[in-house]
Protein backbone atom coordinates (compact mmCIF):
# COMPACT_ATOMS: atom_id res chain seq x y z
CA UNK A 1 0.00 0.00 0.00
CA UNK A 2 2.83 2.36 0.81
CA UNK A 3 4.26 1.88 -2.66
CA UNK A 4 0.89 2.71 -4.14
CA UNK A 5 0.76 5.94 -2.15
CA UNK A 6 4.19 6.94 -3.38
CA UNK A 7 3.31 6.15 -6.98
CA UNK A 8 0.19 8.28 -6.58
CA UNK A 9 2.34 11.16 -5.39
CA UNK A 10 4.58 10.77 -8.42
CA UNK A 11 1.60 10.81 -10.77
CA UNK A 12 0.16 13.82 -8.93
CA UNK A 13 3.43 15.67 -9.35
CA UNK A 14 3.45 14.91 -13.07
CA UNK A 15 -0.10 16.25 -13.12
CA UNK A 16 1.16 19.56 -11.71
CA UNK A 17 4.01 19.74 -14.24
CA UNK A 18 1.84 18.97 -17.25
CA UNK A 19 -1.00 21.09 -15.88
CA UNK A 20 1.20 24.17 -15.50
CA UNK A 21 2.75 23.62 -18.91
CA UNK A 22 -0.68 23.40 -20.53
CA UNK A 23 -2.00 26.38 -18.58
CA UNK A 24 0.64 28.48 -20.29
CA UNK A 25 -0.65 27.69 -23.79
CA UNK A 26 -3.93 29.16 -25.03
CA UNK A 27 -5.35 26.11 -26.77
CA UNK A 28 -4.61 23.61 -24.02
CA UNK A 29 -5.17 25.74 -20.93
CA UNK A 30 -8.50 24.17 -20.06
CA UNK A 31 -7.13 20.66 -20.23
CA UNK A 32 -4.18 21.82 -18.15
CA UNK A 33 -6.47 23.02 -15.41
CA UNK A 34 -8.26 19.65 -15.32
CA UNK A 35 -5.00 17.71 -15.25
CA UNK A 36 -3.65 19.80 -12.37
CA UNK A 37 -6.93 19.42 -10.50
CA UNK A 38 -6.82 15.66 -11.07
CA UNK A 39 -3.27 15.54 -9.74
CA UNK A 40 -4.38 17.44 -6.68
CA UNK A 41 -7.30 15.09 -6.01
CA UNK A 42 -4.96 12.12 -6.30
CA UNK A 43 -2.46 13.70 -3.90
CA UNK A 44 -5.14 14.39 -1.30
CA UNK A 45 -6.67 10.92 -1.49
CA UNK A 46 -3.23 9.28 -1.39
CA UNK A 47 -2.36 11.29 1.72
CA UNK A 48 -5.51 10.28 3.56
CA UNK A 49 -5.11 6.61 2.60
CA UNK A 50 -1.40 6.66 3.43
CA UNK A 51 -1.93 8.28 6.82
CA UNK A 52 -4.75 6.01 7.95
CA UNK A 53 -3.59 2.71 6.45
CA UNK A 54 -2.10 0.25 8.89
CA UNK A 55 -2.67 2.32 12.00
CA UNK A 56 -5.58 2.22 14.37
CA UNK A 57 -8.08 4.51 12.71
CA UNK A 58 -9.12 7.45 14.80
CA UNK A 59 -12.74 8.02 13.89
CA UNK A 60 -12.62 11.53 15.36
CA UNK A 61 -9.67 12.65 13.24
CA UNK A 62 -10.93 10.98 10.09
CA UNK A 63 -14.32 12.64 10.40
CA UNK A 64 -12.76 16.03 11.16
CA UNK A 65 -10.57 15.78 8.07
CA UNK A 66 -13.47 14.71 5.88
CA UNK A 67 -15.61 17.46 7.36
CA UNK A 68 -12.92 20.06 6.60
CA UNK A 69 -12.44 18.82 3.05
CA UNK A 70 -16.15 18.62 2.24
CA UNK A 71 -16.86 22.07 3.67
CA UNK A 72 -13.82 23.55 1.88
CA UNK A 73 -14.89 21.99 -1.42
CA UNK A 74 -18.46 23.24 -1.17
CA UNK A 75 -17.60 26.77 -0.05
CA UNK A 76 -14.91 27.08 -2.73
CA UNK A 77 -17.29 25.91 -5.45
CA UNK A 78 -20.05 28.18 -4.29
CA UNK A 79 -17.78 31.24 -4.13
CA UNK A 80 -16.40 30.66 -7.60
CA UNK A 81 -19.85 29.96 -9.05
CA UNK A 82 -21.24 33.20 -7.75
CA UNK A 83 -18.34 35.49 -8.60
CA UNK A 84 -18.75 38.21 -11.21
CA UNK A 85 -15.98 38.45 -13.78
CA UNK A 86 -15.00 41.89 -12.54
CA UNK A 87 -14.47 40.55 -9.03
CA UNK A 88 -12.15 37.81 -10.19
CA UNK A 89 -8.83 39.35 -9.08
CA UNK A 90 -9.91 39.85 -5.50
CA UNK A 91 -11.23 36.30 -5.34
CA UNK A 92 -7.85 34.92 -6.42
CA UNK A 93 -6.29 37.07 -3.74
CA UNK A 94 -8.77 35.73 -1.19
CA UNK A 95 -8.03 32.09 -2.06
CA UNK A 96 -4.35 32.83 -1.85
CA UNK A 97 -4.88 34.19 1.66
CA UNK A 98 -6.39 30.83 2.57
CA UNK A 99 -3.25 29.01 1.46
CA UNK A 100 -1.11 31.40 3.51
CA UNK A 101 -3.42 30.82 6.45
CA UNK A 102 -2.79 27.08 6.29
CA UNK A 103 0.98 27.60 6.32
CA UNK A 104 0.54 29.86 9.34
CA UNK A 105 -1.58 27.35 11.28
CA UNK A 106 0.82 24.52 10.43
CA UNK A 107 3.65 26.52 12.02
CA UNK A 108 1.65 27.07 15.20
CA UNK A 109 0.61 23.43 15.46
CA UNK A 110 4.14 22.22 14.81
CA UNK A 111 5.46 24.35 17.68
CA UNK A 112 2.66 22.99 19.88
CA UNK A 113 3.44 19.35 19.16
CA UNK A 114 7.22 19.37 18.94
CA UNK A 115 8.63 21.34 21.86
CA UNK A 116 12.29 20.85 21.04
CA UNK A 117 12.87 20.73 17.28
CA UNK A 118 16.36 20.69 15.77
CA UNK A 119 17.75 24.04 14.67
CA UNK A 120 17.15 23.23 11.02
CA UNK A 121 13.51 22.28 11.64
CA UNK A 122 13.10 25.40 13.73
CA UNK A 123 14.30 27.63 10.92
CA UNK A 124 12.01 25.87 8.44
CA UNK A 125 9.11 26.07 10.85
CA UNK A 126 9.52 29.76 11.57
CA UNK A 127 10.21 30.76 7.96
CA UNK A 128 7.10 28.90 6.85
CA UNK A 129 5.11 30.52 9.62
CA UNK A 130 6.27 34.07 8.92
CA UNK A 131 5.91 33.76 5.13
CA UNK A 132 2.49 32.15 5.53
CA UNK A 133 1.28 34.84 7.95
CA UNK A 134 2.59 37.67 5.75
CA UNK A 135 1.02 36.12 2.67
CA UNK A 136 -2.26 35.70 4.54
CA UNK A 137 -2.58 39.25 5.84
CA UNK A 138 -1.06 40.75 2.69
CA UNK A 139 -3.57 38.95 0.48
CA UNK A 140 -6.42 40.12 2.67
CA UNK A 141 -5.24 43.73 2.33
CA UNK A 142 -4.90 43.24 -1.46
CA UNK A 143 -8.40 41.76 -1.49
CA UNK A 144 -9.78 44.77 0.38
CA UNK A 145 -7.96 47.21 -1.91
CA UNK A 146 -9.33 45.57 -5.03
CA UNK A 147 -12.84 45.68 -3.60
CA UNK A 148 -12.31 49.37 -2.94
CA UNK A 149 -12.53 48.99 0.83
CA UNK A 150 -8.98 50.05 1.54
CA UNK A 151 -7.01 53.11 0.48
CA UNK A 152 -3.28 53.30 -0.13
CA UNK A 153 -1.24 54.50 2.77
CA UNK A 154 2.28 55.77 2.43
CA UNK A 155 4.38 56.88 5.34
CA UNK A 156 7.98 56.86 6.39
CA UNK A 157 7.29 54.90 9.56
CA UNK A 158 5.91 52.05 7.48
CA UNK A 159 9.21 51.73 5.68
CA UNK A 160 11.22 51.76 8.89
CA UNK A 161 8.88 49.36 10.64
CA UNK A 162 9.13 46.87 7.79
CA UNK A 163 12.92 47.04 7.88
CA UNK A 164 12.90 46.58 11.64
CA UNK A 165 10.62 43.57 11.34
CA UNK A 166 12.93 41.97 8.77
CA UNK A 167 15.81 42.30 11.22
CA UNK A 168 13.69 40.72 13.96
CA UNK A 169 12.75 37.82 11.68
CA UNK A 170 16.38 37.06 10.97
CA UNK A 171 17.66 37.68 14.48
CA UNK A 172 15.09 35.66 16.43
CA UNK A 173 16.08 32.17 15.24
CA UNK A 174 19.77 32.94 15.71
CA UNK A 175 19.25 34.26 19.24
CA UNK A 176 16.99 31.33 20.07
CA UNK A 177 19.36 28.66 18.80
CA UNK A 178 22.20 30.15 20.85
CA UNK A 179 19.98 30.26 23.93
CA UNK A 180 19.74 34.02 24.24
CA UNK A 181 15.98 33.85 24.39
CA UNK A 182 13.63 32.20 26.87
CA UNK A 183 12.87 28.66 25.81
CA UNK A 184 9.08 28.92 25.53
CA UNK A 185 8.87 27.89 21.90
CA UNK A 186 5.11 28.29 21.61
CA UNK A 187 5.11 31.86 22.89
CA UNK A 188 7.92 32.99 20.61
CA UNK A 189 6.13 31.32 17.71
CA UNK A 190 2.95 33.23 18.47
CA UNK A 191 4.85 36.52 18.69
CA UNK A 192 6.48 35.81 15.34
CA UNK A 193 3.05 34.99 13.94
CA UNK A 194 1.69 38.38 14.96
CA UNK A 195 4.77 40.16 13.59
CA UNK A 196 4.40 38.22 10.32
CA UNK A 197 0.80 39.36 10.05
CA UNK A 198 1.83 42.96 10.65
CA UNK A 199 4.58 42.65 8.07
CA UNK A 200 2.11 41.43 5.44
CA UNK A 201 -0.17 44.38 6.08
CA UNK A 202 2.49 47.06 5.91
CA UNK A 203 4.05 45.38 2.89
CA UNK A 204 0.90 45.80 0.81
CA UNK A 205 -0.51 49.04 2.30
CA UNK A 206 1.69 51.53 0.42
CA UNK A 207 1.28 49.78 -2.95
CA UNK A 208 -1.14 51.37 -5.40
CA UNK A 209 -4.40 49.70 -6.41
CA UNK A 210 -3.41 49.27 -10.04
CA UNK A 211 -0.30 47.36 -9.01
CA UNK A 212 -2.31 44.81 -7.06
CA UNK A 213 -2.04 42.11 -9.78
CA UNK A 214 1.72 42.18 -9.41
CA UNK A 215 1.40 42.01 -5.65
CA UNK A 216 -1.05 39.13 -5.76
CA UNK A 217 1.26 37.24 -8.05
CA UNK A 218 4.11 37.87 -5.64
CA UNK A 219 2.09 36.80 -2.60
CA UNK A 220 0.96 33.73 -4.51
CA UNK A 221 4.58 32.90 -5.07
CA UNK A 222 5.25 33.38 -1.35
CA UNK A 223 2.50 30.94 -0.42
CA UNK A 224 4.21 28.47 -2.74
CA UNK A 225 7.51 28.97 -0.92
CA UNK A 226 5.82 28.50 2.46
CA UNK A 227 4.30 25.26 1.14
CA UNK A 228 7.67 24.03 -0.05
CA UNK A 229 9.30 24.83 3.31
CA UNK A 230 6.60 22.90 5.11
CA UNK A 231 7.21 20.11 2.59
CA UNK A 232 10.86 19.84 3.64
CA UNK A 233 9.75 19.73 7.27
CA UNK A 234 7.36 16.84 6.61
CA UNK A 235 9.64 15.20 4.08
CA UNK A 236 6.80 15.33 1.54
CA UNK A 237 8.04 15.55 -2.03
CA UNK A 238 4.62 16.43 -3.44
CA UNK A 239 4.44 19.50 -1.19
CA UNK A 240 7.96 20.55 -2.12
CA UNK A 241 7.31 20.10 -5.83
CA UNK A 242 3.92 21.83 -5.84
CA UNK A 243 5.15 24.65 -3.63
CA UNK A 244 8.32 25.29 -5.55
CA UNK A 245 6.62 25.19 -8.96
CA UNK A 246 4.24 27.85 -7.76
CA UNK A 247 7.02 29.80 -6.07
CA UNK A 248 9.22 29.87 -9.17
CA UNK A 249 6.41 30.36 -11.66
CA UNK A 250 4.95 33.12 -9.46
CA UNK A 251 8.21 35.06 -9.43
CA UNK A 252 8.54 34.78 -13.20
CA UNK A 253 4.93 35.79 -13.71
CA UNK A 254 5.45 38.77 -11.41
CA UNK A 255 8.44 39.88 -13.44
CA UNK A 256 6.54 39.43 -16.73
CA UNK A 257 3.73 41.60 -15.42
CA UNK A 258 6.16 44.30 -14.32
CA UNK A 259 7.76 44.13 -17.75
CA UNK A 260 4.40 44.70 -19.45
CA UNK A 261 4.01 47.87 -17.41
CA UNK A 262 7.64 48.86 -17.90
CA UNK A 263 8.18 49.10 -14.18
CA UNK A 264 10.74 47.46 -11.99
CA UNK A 265 9.55 45.16 -9.26
CA UNK A 266 11.39 47.38 -6.84
CA UNK A 267 9.39 50.43 -7.89
CA UNK A 268 6.14 48.52 -7.50
CA UNK A 269 7.01 47.35 -4.01
CA UNK A 270 8.19 50.80 -3.07
CA UNK A 271 4.81 52.08 -4.25
CA UNK A 272 6.25 54.74 -6.50
CA UNK A 273 6.82 55.60 -10.11
CA UNK A 274 10.20 56.04 -11.71
CA UNK A 275 11.77 59.20 -10.42
CA UNK A 276 11.93 61.81 -13.11
CA UNK A 277 15.61 62.32 -13.70
CA UNK A 278 15.92 66.03 -13.14
CA UNK A 279 14.63 68.04 -16.05
CA UNK A 280 11.64 70.31 -16.08
CA UNK A 281 9.65 68.64 -13.34
CA UNK A 282 6.39 70.23 -12.42
CA UNK A 283 6.17 72.34 -15.54
CA UNK A 284 2.67 71.51 -16.65
CA UNK A 285 1.66 72.77 -20.01
CA UNK A 286 -1.83 74.08 -20.28
CA UNK A 287 -3.67 71.60 -22.40
CA UNK A 288 -6.62 72.82 -24.34
CA UNK A 289 -9.30 70.19 -24.49
CA UNK A 290 -12.25 69.83 -26.81
CA UNK A 291 -15.42 68.15 -25.65
CA UNK A 292 -18.02 66.39 -27.71
CA UNK A 293 -21.53 64.98 -27.38
CA UNK A 294 -23.23 61.58 -27.80
CA UNK A 295 -24.83 62.71 -31.06
CA UNK A 296 -21.58 63.91 -32.55
CA UNK A 297 -19.78 60.69 -31.70
CA UNK A 298 -22.67 58.67 -33.13
CA UNK A 299 -22.47 60.61 -36.39
CA UNK A 300 -18.74 60.03 -36.63
CA UNK A 301 -19.24 56.34 -35.98
CA UNK A 302 -21.95 56.15 -38.63
CA UNK A 303 -19.53 57.43 -41.25
CA UNK A 304 -16.57 55.34 -40.15
CA UNK A 305 -15.49 52.18 -41.94
CA UNK A 306 -13.10 50.92 -39.33
CA UNK A 307 -13.51 51.54 -35.61
CA UNK A 308 -11.10 50.79 -32.79
CA UNK A 309 -12.42 50.39 -29.27
CA UNK A 310 -9.75 50.75 -26.60
CA UNK A 311 -11.15 49.55 -23.30
CA UNK A 312 -9.56 50.14 -19.90
CA UNK A 313 -10.05 50.04 -16.18
CA UNK A 314 -13.04 52.40 -16.41
CA UNK A 315 -14.97 49.94 -18.59
CA UNK A 316 -14.31 47.16 -16.10
CA UNK A 317 -15.38 49.26 -13.13
CA UNK A 318 -18.55 50.45 -14.84
CA UNK A 319 -19.26 46.85 -15.95
CA UNK A 320 -20.08 48.25 -19.35
CA UNK A 321 -18.80 45.29 -21.40
CA UNK A 322 -22.30 44.22 -22.46
CA UNK A 323 -23.19 47.71 -23.65
CA UNK A 324 -19.93 47.80 -25.50
CA UNK A 325 -20.90 44.60 -27.28
CA UNK A 326 -24.27 46.14 -28.17
CA UNK A 327 -22.60 49.13 -29.78
CA UNK A 328 -20.27 46.79 -31.63
CA UNK A 329 -23.16 44.68 -32.99
CA UNK A 330 -25.01 47.78 -34.09
CA UNK A 331 -21.95 49.05 -35.93
CA UNK A 332 -21.36 45.67 -37.52
CA UNK A 333 -24.94 45.59 -38.74
CA UNK A 334 -24.05 48.78 -40.61
CA UNK A 335 -21.05 47.04 -42.19
CA UNK A 336 -18.52 48.83 -40.03
CA UNK A 337 -15.47 46.86 -39.00
CA UNK A 338 -14.90 46.96 -35.23
CA UNK A 339 -11.72 45.93 -33.43
CA UNK A 340 -10.96 45.94 -29.75
CA UNK A 341 -7.39 46.87 -28.99
CA UNK A 342 -6.18 45.53 -25.71
CA UNK A 343 -3.19 46.88 -23.83
CA UNK A 344 -1.32 44.12 -21.97
CA UNK A 345 -2.18 45.66 -18.61
CA UNK A 346 -5.67 46.93 -19.42
CA UNK A 347 -8.24 46.17 -16.75
CA UNK A 348 -7.21 44.99 -13.36
CA UNK A 349 -5.07 42.07 -14.36
CA UNK A 350 -3.27 40.97 -17.51
CA UNK A 351 -5.81 39.17 -19.65
CA UNK A 352 -8.62 40.47 -17.48
CA UNK A 353 -10.05 42.62 -20.27
CA UNK A 354 -10.14 39.63 -22.61
CA UNK A 355 -12.12 37.65 -20.05
CA UNK A 356 -14.52 40.55 -19.49
CA UNK A 357 -15.20 41.00 -23.18
CA UNK A 358 -15.45 37.26 -23.69
CA UNK A 359 -18.15 37.26 -21.04
CA UNK A 360 -20.09 39.76 -23.15
CA UNK A 361 -19.81 37.38 -26.13
CA UNK A 362 -17.30 39.47 -28.02
CA UNK A 363 -15.72 37.34 -30.71
CA UNK A 364 -12.16 36.26 -30.00
CA UNK A 365 -11.07 37.22 -33.54
CA UNK A 366 -11.67 40.94 -33.18
CA UNK A 367 -9.70 41.28 -29.95
CA UNK A 368 -6.36 42.67 -31.08
CA UNK A 369 -3.21 42.69 -29.02
CA UNK A 370 -1.53 46.06 -28.87
CA UNK A 371 1.64 44.94 -30.64
CA UNK A 372 -0.17 43.43 -33.61
CA UNK A 373 -1.95 46.65 -34.64
CA UNK A 374 0.16 49.46 -33.26
CA UNK A 375 1.96 50.19 -36.54
CA UNK A 376 -1.30 50.21 -38.41
CA UNK A 377 -3.32 52.57 -36.23
CA UNK A 378 -3.75 55.15 -39.00
CA UNK A 379 -6.07 52.73 -40.81
CA UNK A 380 -8.75 53.29 -38.17
CA UNK A 381 -11.20 56.09 -38.83
CA UNK A 382 -12.04 56.54 -35.21
CA UNK A 383 -10.79 55.24 -31.88
CA UNK A 384 -13.11 55.15 -28.90
CA UNK A 385 -11.12 55.07 -25.67
CA UNK A 386 -13.33 53.87 -22.83
CA UNK A 387 -12.00 54.40 -19.34
CA UNK A 388 -8.36 54.07 -20.31
CA UNK A 389 -5.88 56.85 -19.78
CA UNK A 390 -2.20 56.17 -19.23
CA UNK A 391 -2.10 53.42 -21.87
CA UNK A 392 -2.86 55.93 -24.64
CA UNK A 393 -0.77 58.81 -23.32
CA UNK A 394 1.75 59.82 -26.01
CA UNK A 395 3.94 61.32 -23.29
CA UNK A 396 5.21 57.77 -22.78
CA UNK A 397 6.82 58.03 -26.22
CA UNK A 398 7.66 61.70 -26.53
CA UNK A 399 8.32 63.18 -23.12
CA UNK A 400 11.55 61.90 -21.71
CA UNK A 401 10.80 63.49 -18.38
CA UNK A 402 7.40 61.94 -17.94
CA UNK A 403 7.19 59.34 -15.18
CA UNK A 404 5.64 56.88 -17.62
CA UNK A 405 8.26 57.47 -20.32
CA UNK A 406 9.13 54.15 -21.95
CA UNK A 407 5.90 52.36 -21.13
CA UNK A 408 4.47 50.79 -24.28
CA UNK A 409 1.27 52.54 -25.33
CA UNK A 410 -1.46 52.09 -27.90
CA UNK A 411 -0.89 54.73 -30.58
CA UNK A 412 -4.46 55.93 -30.58
CA UNK A 413 -3.28 59.40 -31.63
CA UNK A 414 -2.56 58.00 -35.11
CA UNK A 415 -6.25 57.33 -35.77
CA UNK A 416 -8.14 59.95 -37.74
CA UNK A 417 -10.36 60.77 -34.76
CA UNK A 418 -10.01 59.87 -31.13
CA UNK A 419 -12.86 60.09 -28.64
CA UNK A 420 -11.96 59.57 -25.01
CA UNK A 421 -14.83 58.67 -22.72
CA UNK A 422 -14.03 59.42 -19.11
CA UNK A 423 -15.85 60.60 -16.06
CA UNK A 424 -13.85 63.72 -15.37
CA UNK A 425 -10.48 65.36 -15.83
CA UNK A 426 -8.97 63.22 -13.10
CA UNK A 427 -5.53 61.94 -13.98
CA UNK A 428 -4.87 58.30 -14.66
CA UNK A 429 -3.26 55.98 -12.17
CA UNK A 430 0.23 57.30 -12.88
CA UNK A 431 -0.93 60.81 -11.98
CA UNK A 432 0.32 62.45 -15.14
CA UNK A 433 -1.31 64.82 -17.55
CA UNK A 434 -2.47 63.07 -20.71
CA UNK A 435 -0.91 64.83 -23.68
CA UNK A 436 -3.34 63.08 -25.98
CA UNK A 437 -6.15 65.39 -24.84
CA UNK A 438 -4.37 68.34 -26.38
CA UNK A 439 -4.05 66.70 -29.81
CA UNK A 440 -5.93 68.16 -32.73
CA UNK A 441 -7.82 64.97 -33.48
CA UNK A 442 -8.80 64.19 -29.90
CA UNK A 443 -12.12 64.96 -28.28
CA UNK A 444 -13.38 64.19 -24.82
CA UNK A 445 -16.75 62.93 -23.75
CA UNK A 446 -17.31 63.35 -20.05
CA UNK A 447 -19.61 60.57 -18.87
CA UNK A 448 -19.69 57.27 -17.06
CA UNK A 449 -18.77 54.45 -19.46
CA UNK A 450 -22.22 52.93 -19.12
CA UNK A 451 -24.15 56.17 -19.75
CA UNK A 452 -21.89 57.13 -22.63
CA UNK A 453 -22.27 53.81 -24.41
CA UNK A 454 -26.04 53.83 -23.93
CA UNK A 455 -26.22 57.41 -25.19
CA UNK A 456 -24.09 56.78 -28.26
CA UNK A 457 -25.93 53.57 -29.12
CA UNK A 458 -29.32 55.29 -28.85
CA UNK A 459 -28.22 58.18 -31.04
CA UNK A 460 -26.74 55.81 -33.56
CA UNK A 461 -30.01 53.88 -33.81
CA UNK A 462 -31.78 57.10 -34.78
CA UNK A 463 -29.41 57.82 -37.64
CA UNK B 1 23.13 23.26 9.69
CA UNK B 2 25.79 21.24 7.84
CA UNK B 3 24.32 18.02 9.23
CA UNK B 4 20.96 19.04 7.87
CA UNK B 5 22.47 19.57 4.45
CA UNK B 6 24.17 16.17 4.42
CA UNK B 7 21.10 14.38 5.72
CA UNK B 8 18.82 15.98 3.17
CA UNK B 9 21.13 16.27 0.21
CA UNK B 10 18.71 14.61 -2.21
CA UNK B 11 15.86 16.76 -1.00
CA UNK B 12 17.87 19.90 -1.62
CA UNK B 13 18.81 18.78 -5.14
CA UNK B 14 15.13 18.13 -5.75
CA UNK B 15 14.29 21.61 -4.43
CA UNK B 16 16.76 23.33 -6.73
CA UNK B 17 15.75 21.39 -9.84
CA UNK B 18 12.07 22.06 -9.19
CA UNK B 19 12.81 25.78 -9.06
CA UNK B 20 14.28 25.71 -12.53
CA UNK B 21 11.50 23.51 -13.85
CA UNK B 22 8.89 25.91 -12.46
CA UNK B 23 10.44 28.80 -14.35
CA UNK B 24 10.91 26.84 -17.58
CA UNK B 25 7.34 25.53 -17.59
CA UNK B 26 5.72 28.89 -17.98
CA UNK B 27 8.51 30.79 -19.71
CA UNK B 28 6.52 31.49 -22.86
CA UNK B 29 3.11 32.31 -21.48
CA UNK B 30 1.20 34.96 -23.48
CA UNK B 31 -0.09 37.98 -21.53
CA UNK B 32 -3.70 36.92 -22.07
CA UNK B 33 -3.15 33.84 -19.93
CA UNK B 34 -1.42 35.57 -17.01
CA UNK B 35 -4.54 35.76 -14.91
CA UNK B 36 -5.75 32.15 -15.37
CA UNK B 37 -2.21 30.90 -14.91
CA UNK B 38 -1.84 32.82 -11.68
CA UNK B 39 -5.14 31.44 -10.50
CA UNK B 40 -4.18 27.89 -11.47
CA UNK B 41 -0.81 28.16 -9.76
CA UNK B 42 -2.60 29.50 -6.72
CA UNK B 43 -4.76 26.38 -6.66
CA UNK B 44 -1.69 24.17 -6.90
CA UNK B 45 -0.12 25.88 -3.90
CA UNK B 46 -3.13 24.53 -2.01
CA UNK B 47 -1.20 21.24 -1.94
CA UNK B 48 -0.25 22.45 1.53
CA UNK B 49 -3.47 20.64 2.47
CA UNK B 50 -1.33 17.48 2.43
CA UNK B 51 0.69 18.99 5.27
CA UNK B 52 -2.47 19.87 7.15
CA UNK B 53 -3.66 16.26 6.96
CA UNK B 54 -0.26 14.94 8.05
CA UNK B 55 -0.19 17.21 11.08
CA UNK B 56 -3.75 16.28 12.05
CA UNK B 57 -2.51 12.74 12.56
CA UNK B 58 0.18 13.86 14.99
CA UNK B 59 -2.07 15.92 17.20
CA UNK B 60 -3.04 14.33 20.49
CA UNK B 61 -6.68 13.14 20.53
CA UNK B 62 -7.38 15.11 23.66
CA UNK B 63 -5.84 18.35 22.43
CA UNK B 64 -9.09 19.89 21.31
CA UNK B 65 -7.64 23.30 20.46
CA UNK B 66 -5.04 21.61 18.29
CA UNK B 67 -7.66 19.49 16.56
CA UNK B 68 -9.83 22.54 15.94
CA UNK B 69 -6.90 24.45 14.42
CA UNK B 70 -6.00 21.42 12.31
CA UNK B 71 -9.54 21.13 11.01
CA UNK B 72 -9.55 24.83 10.12
CA UNK B 73 -6.26 24.31 8.27
CA UNK B 74 -7.76 21.39 6.31
CA UNK B 75 -10.82 23.50 5.51
CA UNK B 76 -8.79 26.51 4.34
CA UNK B 77 -6.46 24.33 2.29
CA UNK B 78 -9.36 22.66 0.52
CA UNK B 79 -11.04 26.05 0.02
CA UNK B 80 -7.86 27.24 -1.69
CA UNK B 81 -7.79 24.17 -3.93
CA UNK B 82 -11.44 23.93 -4.86
CA UNK B 83 -11.97 27.66 -5.30
CA UNK B 84 -8.74 28.02 -7.24
CA UNK B 85 -9.46 25.29 -9.77
CA UNK B 86 -13.12 26.20 -10.21
CA UNK B 87 -12.35 29.88 -10.82
CA UNK B 88 -9.59 29.01 -13.28
CA UNK B 89 -11.98 26.68 -15.10
CA UNK B 90 -14.63 29.36 -15.22
CA UNK B 91 -12.21 31.88 -16.70
CA UNK B 92 -10.90 29.48 -19.31
CA UNK B 93 -14.41 28.40 -20.22
CA UNK B 94 -15.03 31.89 -21.51
CA UNK B 95 -11.95 31.88 -23.70
CA UNK B 96 -12.55 28.55 -25.32
CA UNK B 97 -16.27 29.11 -25.74
CA UNK B 98 -15.47 31.94 -28.13
CA UNK B 99 -12.93 30.01 -30.12
CA UNK B 100 -15.32 27.17 -30.88
CA UNK B 101 -17.90 29.57 -32.29
CA UNK B 102 -15.49 30.61 -35.02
Amino acid sequence: MEALVHISYLIAMLGFVVGLKFLASPSRAKTGNLIAAGGMALAVVATIVGQFYGVEISILKLSLIILGITAGYLVGKKMSDKVEMTEMPQLISFFNAMGGGVAMILGVLEARIDQSPSSASLILLWSGLIIGAASFSGSIVAYRKLSGKQKDKKALWIMWLSRLLLVVFIATPILYIYNFLPSELEIITLILLVLGLIYGIIFVLPIGGADMPVVISLLNSLTGVATALAGILYDSSIMIAGGIFVGAAGVLLTLLMCQAMNRSLFAVIGGKFKSTKGGPVGVEEEIEIKTTSFGEVATKLAFANKVAIIPGYGLAVAQAQHLCKQLQSLLESKDTEVHYIIHPVAGRMPGHMNVLLAEADVHYDILKEMDSVNDDMSSYDIAIVIGANDVVNPAAETDEYSPIYGMPIIRAYNCRDVVVIKRGMAKGYAGVENKLFGYENCQLLFADAKDALTGITNQLKLL
Amino acid sequence: MIEFFIENEQLIYFFVLCTFLGVELIANVPAVLHTPLMSGANAISGVILVGAIIIMMRIDETDYLGLALGTIAVFLGMLNISGGFFVTGKMLQMFSGKKKSK
